[in-house]
């Protein structure tokens, strides 16, 4: 049966077991990168005193899996990759918590590292999650980030998202 | 023709249902929300002009001249903020 390549789930996820799934008897296997993007309690800029107490994570059942699959498949395309996955998680979140793990494999560090931070920009302007804090000040929809569209367009995808 | 509306986040709130299904003459994603726009007050500030707004097609994301389909699933959302 085919490896799960894209996980939504509520439940945290364990890193090293995703790891070892992702390169399990794979021997041309010489490098694995994994990201984990986690919760903070805090934001930058004006509102820094702020704190964050929850975080709920909101999605597009049918199109979040499907948007990743493709992202998966676009960084097969442009890197020498074996294999990469992504668990997501949705639902209500602490500080502390995982959201995102993004891991990556191949036979050299080069084309993973790459491959990773390719997929985690990818992911931030296009896949359908939407973060919705809430803290003293009261629930807010975060905003997205021109920033993150920068990120996306250094890998040539003009993609408007903020 | 008959489409599948799909509202997320802060759009949602603002209409105050996840999804309906319309009737519609319009022929692109930008006519369809220009006309959404026209509905109600909430309608209104929901699909203001000037608010960032994504679109997806059957669960693919396009910009506002993709041409509408029968049947078609159409959501609207804000810009997305996972990762």
């Amino acid at each position: 049966m085919a490896q799960a390549r894209v996980l939504i789930q509520t439940q945290d996820f364990d890193v090293s077991a995703q790891i070892a799934a992702l390169h399990a008897h794979d021997a041309r296997v010489g490098a694995v990168c994994s990201f984990v993007g986690l919760v903070r309690d805090r934001n930058t800029g004006p509102n820094a005193a702020l704190r964050i107490n929850s975080m709920e994570l909101e999605h597009y059942p049918g199109m979040t899996e499907k948007s990743i699959e493709d992202m998966i498949d676009a960084a097969h395309a442009r890197f020498d990759i074996f294999a990469a996955r992504v668990v997501h998680r949705v639902g209500l979140l602490q500080p502390l918590d995982a959201v995102v793990l993004v891991a990556v494999s191949s036979a050299h560090r080069g084309e993973s590292f790459k491959a990773c931070e390719f997929l985690m920009d990818y992911l931030k302007t296009q896949a359908p999650f939407w973060k919705k804090e809430t803290g003293s000040a009261g629930a807010t929809w975060v905003d997205a980030r021109v920033s993150d569209d920068a990120a996306l367009a250094r890998w040539g995808i003009q993609a408007k998202n903020a | 023709m008959n489409v599948t509306l799909k509202y997320f986040a802060s759009i949602r709130e603002a209409i105050g249902q996840p999804s309906e299904w319309v009737q519609t003459q319009s022929k692109t994603i930008g006519e369809l929300r220009a006309e959404l726009a026209q509905r109600s007050p909430a309608y209104a500030l929901a699909f203001a002009p000037e608010r960032p707004m994504r679109a997806a097609l059957n669960q693919v994301m396009v910009d506002a001249s993709a041409p509408i389909s029968e049947g078609a699933e159409i959501a609207f959302f804000p810009p997305v903020t996972g990762g």
